[in-house]
């Protein structure tokens, strides 16, 4: 069994009377991916948001890298990163600006060369020096990519990180992120609405609704265990409620 | 110096270059820097030469207006320098990356200061030498009690600013006009152009419990008396210290409960 980087047990966040995350439990082994799927107001955020420090859970524990991450968050936010269309990136400075910035955050060495290596890897050479506000959708999901790779993170978090990038820059995108985890050997936890997208680069899905985990296995087994064609109807029968009575796990 | 105090100096100066990208690419924002001053200035600057002919007390301290309008500029441009620099990241919505970087709260809140500290030397500067050009008076006439005055000024508006920034992200953007207005409650019970004692009883109480009263009234000294009032010095030194202690815990406070109920990636209107 691989060691976790991210171990998640009995996690409950309450706003009042309405609860977001549900005693969720869940670990992601080094080196893998791990996919967050459910619909909206399912608590995928939410979860991320407690995993990066930014959200203080009701109860439970989450541990990253081996530090709880609600007593020392500031052992392991240098080793992480995150990406998050919620969250965006100054938009009167320059992409170079903006990845310099985040770069001097987390301490880097050799910068500019980074900088450039990332913007090559992620074809943004041609906008470096325009404003970031000033870019397309899709330059600036990829910019995004860019600020969260910044720090060759041991461990990603990623809530749609291919939203309204066109097909083929999806592909490039998805390739390079499975080409670094191999590369590198970190942990990618990957929150989307991207059946296709997550069923080629996770080796592990959760399935969430209403806070809670309804389902979790390798996309393979889900499509199989619910008897569907493709992971997209393994969701709607989760999102709709429609579990047959032998997925119940 | 440490590996990580040096560390923790490059995040802070991370967020002090972010800013000067910032300006660098905005000139509106360089321009408004200095124009408020320069405004305030220039209007008492003109009620000075005016009132000097009708009015002894003036006549024979000519610049104690215009040294009160340059020293309510370092409390005023001191608190909004830091509660600006924090709104430029929520209205950027920056604030979710910013806090899951390695950037400590306190290294977040002494980069906001030194923000602070450049845009409140810029601004007061500029009008400063604008006040030597137009009206030949210069604020380095009160000598070194001026750096006294600028630095309880400037730390009490950090405090305020503090304040004020906490609530902003408590509330949202719906709370921002709270950077412009919040000082201006404290500025008819500071004394900024006209003795504490001209006000009713309760309210020289309650301008007493202010750091910006007694720098007034120590600046009032200086111009008026030529006398510098070190026990003036030491009361608000004394309240700032209070001040400073309550502006952090209520931005920690607010931090917190903002972590708390998911504010810092919903921060909006």
């Amino acid at each position: 069994m691989l060691e976790a980087a991210i171990s998640v047990e009995a996690l409950v966040k309450r706003y009042g009377d309405v609860v977001a995350v549900d005693s969720v439990s869940f670990d992601v082994p080094r080196g893998t991916t791990l996919g967050l799927l459910g619909g909206n107001g399912a608590g995928k955020t939410t979860t991320i948001s407690i995993l990066l420090g930014l959200l203080l859970p009701t109860s439970g524990r989450v541990t990253v890298l081996g530090e709880d991450i609600l007593a020392h968050r500031f052992r392991v936010l240098g080793r992480m990163n995150f990406s998050s269309p919620y969250v965006e990136l100054p938009h009167r400075l320059t992409v170079r600006e903006n990845l310099t910035v985040f770069g001097h955050l987390y301490g880097l060495p050799k910068l500019s060369a980074r900088i450039e290596k990332l913007a090559a890897d992620l074809d943004l050479l041609p906008f470096l020096d325009r404003a970031t506000g000033k870019l397309s959708a899709g330059q600036k999901t990829r910019v995004a990519l860019a600020k969260a790779l910044i720090n060759e993170p041991e461990v990603l978090l990623l809530d749609e990180p291919t939203a309204s990038l066109d097909p083929d820059t999806a592909d490039t995108a998805r390739r390079y992120l499975t080409d670094y985890r191999d590369r590198t050997g970190a942990t990618i936890l990957l929150a989307s609405h991207n059946m296709p997208e997550v069923e080629r680069v996770c080796d592990d899905v959760v399935m969430m609704r209403a806070g809670r985990i309804v389902d979790r296995g390798p996309p393979r087994v889900l499509i199989e265990r619910y008897g569907r064609e493709t992971l997209e109807d393994v969701f709607l029968d989760i999102a709709r409620d429609r579990r047959r009575e032998a997925a119940i796990p | 110096m440490t590996a990580e105090a040096i560390a923790s100096a490059r995040r802070i100066l991370a967020i002090v270059l972010r800013h000067f990208y910032l300006y660098r690419s905005s000139w509106p924002r360089v321009v408004e820097l200095v124009y408020w001053p320069t405004m305030q200035m220039a209007l008492w600057g003109f009620i000075t030469l005016f009132l000097i002919t009708k009015s002894s007390w003036i006549a024979q301290a000519a610049g104690v207006l215009l040294s009160a309008v340059l020293l309510w500029d370092v409390l005023f441009r001191g608190q909004l320098g830091l509660s600006l620099s924090f709104l430029e990241e929520m209205w950027s919505r920056n604030l979710g990356h910013l806090f899951v970087s390695p950037l400590r709260p306190a290294e977040f809140v002494a980069a906001l200061v030194l923000a602070s500290l450049i845009r409140t030397v810029i601004g007061v500067g500029g009008a400063s030498i604008l006040a030597y050009a137009m009206f030949d008076y210069s604020i380095l006439s009160l000598g070194l009690p001026l750096i006294a005055f600028f630095l309880n000024l400037i730390v009490f508006g950090w405090s305020i600013g503090l304040m004020v920034s906490g609530l902003i992200l408590r509330h949202g953007q719906g709370a921002e006009s709270l950077a412009w207005a919040a000082i201006f409650l404290i500025q008819p019970v500071s004394g900024v152009y006209y003795p504490i004692d001209v006000l009713p009883e309760v309210l020289q109480a309650v301008s007493k419990g202010l750091p910006s009263s007694y720098v007034f009234e120590g600046m009032r000294a200086v111009v008026i008396d030529g006398v510098f009032r070190s026990d003036f010095l030491a009361y608000a030194a004394g309240l700032n210290l209070v001040y400073l202690a309550i502006g952090a815990a209520s931005f920690v406070a607010h931090l917190r409960l903002a972590r708390n109920r998911g504010l810092i990636l919903q921060i909006g209107e």
